[in-house]
């Protein structure tokens, strides 16, 4: 119904697969907006846009995802794209946020064999980009799986004393704890940047969509 | 002379290669009602030409399309044989198909195929031996296939 009155719909949804489900009915463009704990491509795109800007290239960078890789959408979607651009990838989570086997299988069908550790104070030491995530109460089915792992890992001044100079650092946001705010304001901190970088991103695709020139 | 381990039947359904340990999830597929009238013979772990095997043999009943490709599954190197009047009428190897819909449930509980949605399970066939699945909606794979069948 709705694609009749509008041109496009932009669903954000907290069941996985119902943009893709949308997309079966709908006679107008849908673009995905975040799937429960599936995928979020624009925000995927906004990402690599940001790490583009701000390090010139994608491929051979050194890239660190951080937090909940089992339910966050956002590195669902990241791993599979960064992978298509020949990255190094290191995953750093809690042994029960690891993240889902089909997204480790495309990573290795595209050729990259990503890393795993729950050492976040060693695998930053050579990253480009430190990827952080919140972990999210509203995805956990059971509270007390919740409680066992918030706040298990906090990016703070400390953590990155033996990081890189240009390590940068990013966050799809909101955060909670995960990142100490005294980072804000360090040349590491990329976030808000990134944040602003979903305003152009998704102007363009929406234009790409109802088939504007860009 | 040979010793037959199961029956002959007149007509019917011989499943043969199935893979060792696989007839009880073969039978739970078919949905043999507890009120038979009709034999269901079930051979496990018989020596076959290409190792071990099991067998179901069921009486008066014909395999249709839907009910193959749920064996193919779980026993993606069974042969269908269809009996009748104690010959082998038809044989054929189950074959899984490409895309898989409606025989599957998705082992994600926060799928939109879970949900009061108009829509049928869907599943992409990623590898047919051993069976692997991604549904089409969460793209989730499903651990244990036979835990899922509809």
């Amino acid at each position: 119904m709705a694609d009749s009155y509008s041109d496009a719909i932009v669903i954000r949804h907290p069941q996985e697969g119902a943009a893709r489900l949308a997309a079966e009915f709908a006679e107008v463009p849908v673009l995905n907006a975040g799937d429960g704990a599936g995928r979020h491509p624009t925000q995927c795109l906004l990402d690599l846009f940001t790490i583009k800007s701000e390090k010139k290239k994608i491929e051979g960078n050194n890239i660190v995802l951080l937090g909940d890789l089992k339910y966050g959408r956002t590195v669902h979607s990241l791993a599979y794209a960064l992978s298509l651009y020949g990255v190094h990838l290191t995953f750093v989570s809690p042994d029960s946020l690891k993240m889902p086997n089909e997204v480790l299988n495309e990573c290795e069908e595209l050729g990259v064999q990503p890393k795993y550790t729950s050492n976040l104070e060693k695998s930053i030491k050579n990253a480009d980009v430190l990827y952080v995530t919140r972990i999210q109460k509203e995805r956990f089915p059971d509270a007390e799986e919740y409680n066992q792992v918030v706040g298990a890992y906090k990016v703070d001044k400390n953590l990155l004393k033996n990081a890189r100079k240009n390590l940068v650092i990013m966050h799809p946001l909101p955060r909670i704890t995960e990142i100490d705010p005294e980072i804000d304001k360090t040349s590491h901190a990329l976030y808000f940047k990134q944040a602003f970088n979903g305003v152009p991103v998704r102007m363009a695709l929406l234009s790409l969509v109802l088939g504007g020139k860009l | 002379m040979k010793e037959l381990k199961i029956p002959l039947i007149k007509n019917g359904t011989v499943i043969d290669h199935i893979t060792s340990g696989n007839a009880i999830k073969v039978l739970r597929i078919l949905n043999i009602p507890q009120n038979l009238s009709s034999t269901v013979s079930v051979a496990i772990n018989v020596k076959g030409h290409l190792g071990n095997k099991d067998i179901v043999k069921v009486e008066n009943r014909e395999l249709d399309t839907s009910e193959v490709d749920k064996i193919a599954l779980i026993a993606p190197k069974a042969t269908i044989n269809i009996i009748r009047n104690y010959e082998v009428a038809e044989k054929h190897r189950v074959e899984l198909p490409s895309e898989i819909i409606g025989i599957v449930s998705c082992s994600n509980p926060t799928c939109v195929s879970n949900y009061n949605e108009p829509v049928k399970s869907r599943f992409k066939v990623i590898n047919k031996d051993p069976p692997q699945i991604t549904c089409y909606y969460c793209e989730r794979e499903p651990e244990d296939i036979s835990e899922r069948i509809i």
